[in-house]
């Protein structure tokens, strides 16, 4: 197996153990929806898309007191190095199903009774930590429907490569590494809505990457503000 | 007084929570009063107001809309507001006390597809929505063009005290019927109509400009009718 971090401290596409890869993110991208959003996150190229609230069908989905959100975590065909046969696999039900759980803390479900939201997540390109970069890309788009929303969420995975902490892996560091630990983050609560976890780490390093896990997430939300500003706000007037 | 105006996401520490209710569109965790949506925040003394700057309309009573007769049964006529809930028209608010479903029929007053400007009666998050047209300026909308606007973006198209919706009817030559949902019934002269249209559109891509008033003037005196 190759090295994943040189004897300088650079991993294999030059960044450094606490570094993220360049993130570009977009919203309002598609037209019909609610809301929606587009993320670049390094190679990772994925667009959210949120309808709704809207009337649950079928009807008995519904709740009486609040609503309910349906996501749905895709990967297109092309999306990955092999071809990918377009139905739903295993792994992007699970996805679909954390990201779900991961919302459901931040939505203010309680306002929208008996309605659903439905948020479509299509990974056009993957390169590792796609689910991460997803929840951000869906909280942008949940923001942009106008949803209340009690915080932002921003995610971002730490792990190990050669013993060494690493924040946001590549899908090379996530296959060849030691351990990964997607965190999802709301950073003005200060809570973590998602946090999987995959290998080994010692307690001091696991708390020692969720120190990391939250740093990196709070550039990520640098970046998701400053976006959601510049839309929002861009003439720079109040009235 | 000031005023002070913040620009706030949802997450945001907007102030201390003033005493009373809580403000639309905001929560409290302790004494901090927080925002659930991208809006401005308006900070007086003793009030706060956030005004979102997207986000679906959510029925308020006592709001004027507009709407669509989707369904009708022996009692109720079904009436889209661009709402996440249907609203619903009772037969007895457009027949009166003497209502009987042997005797009157529904599809005399409203058909599916008839385009209503109503009132909202009652409305709490466990029901849906209750409609009236029983009042000066309410009943069915025979004439005119439907146009959707984003709801969070109606105010900015009535302007201060009405003063863009008027410049728009003045210099088009049309009425604007405005429905607090989103829903606008342009009625006049068809060249009227595309350009009052081609205003709202400018409206809702320019919602936050400060000189929009300026603008719409601008682009309707360039192709005044």
């Amino acid at each position: 197996m190759s090295k994943l971090i040189d004897e300088n401290g650079v991993r294999l596409d030059g960044r450094r153990f606490d570094e993220l890869r360049p993130i570009k993110i977009e919203v309002g991208v598609v037209k019909n929806a609610d809301g929606s959003a587009y993320i670049e996150f390094g190679k990772n190229k994925i667009v959210a898309a949120v309808y709704g609230p809207r009337e649950a069908h079928p009807k008995h989905l519904s709740l009486p007191d609040r609503a309910i959100i349906r996501c749905r975590y895709h990967m297109s065909p092309f999306s990955t190095e092999e071809r990918k046969p377009p139905q739903p696999t295993r792994r992007e039900i699970e996805i679909s199903l954390v990201l779900r759980r991961a919302m459901e803390c931040a939505v203010f479900l309680e306002e929208y009774p008996r309605s659903i939201i439905d948020v479509y997540v299509e990974v056009l390109q993957s390169d590792g930590g796609s689910r991460c970069a997803s929840i951000t890309a869906v909280s942008a788009a949940l923001a942009d429907s106008g949803i209340s929303m009690r915080d932002l969420i921003v995610g971002c995975a730490v792990g190990k490569a050669d013993g060494q902490l690493i924040l946001d892996l590549n899908d090379k560091e996530d296959k060849e590494g030691q351990c990964d630990m997607p965190v999802a983050y709301m950073p003005n609560l200060e809570k973590i809505t998602l946090l999987q976890f995959d290998g080994a780490f010692t307690e001091d390093e696991f708390k020692k990457a969720i120190e990391l896990a939250i740093m990196g997430n709070r550039k990520i939300y640098d970046i998701l503000r400053k976006t959601l500003t510049e839309r929002y706000f861009k003439t720079g007037d109040e009235k | 007084m000031t005023v002070v105006r913040t620009k706030v996401l949802p997450g945001d520490l907007i102030c201390d929570a003033p005493s009373g209710p809580l403000p639309l569109n905001t929560y409290r965790i302790g004494n901090k009063l927080y925002s659930l949506k991208i809006g401005l925040a308006e900070i007086e003394e003793k009030e706060v107001k956030l005004i979102p700057l997207s986000g679906p309309y959510v029925p308020r009573i006592n709001d004027f809309v507009v709407g669509t007769v989707v369904d009708l049964n022996a009692f109720a006529w079904d009436v889209d507001i661009n709402s996440l809930y249907l609203a619903h028209l009772p037969a007895q608010d457009v027949f009166g006390r003497n209502f009987s479903s042997i005797s009157h029929s529904l599809n005399e007053q409203f058909k599916i597809g008839d385009i209503m400007a109503a009132k909202i009666v009652t409305y709490d998050r466990t029901r849906d929505p209750l409609l009236t047209i029983r009042e000066p300026g309410l009943g069915k909308i025979i004439r005119g063009e439907p146009v959707k606007l984003s709801p969070s973006k109606v105010p900015r198209l009535i302007g201060k005290k009405g003063s863009m919706a008027k410049i728009i009817e003045s210099k088009t030559r049309t009425k604007l019927i405005i429905g607090q949902n989103g829903v606008i019934v342009v009625q006049g002269p068809p060249e009227g109509i595309v350009l009052a249209i081609k205003a709202i559109r400018l409206i809702e891509e320019k919602a936050q400009v400060a000189s929009l008033t300026n603008m719409i003037n601008d682009l309707l005196t360039k192709e005044g009718v």
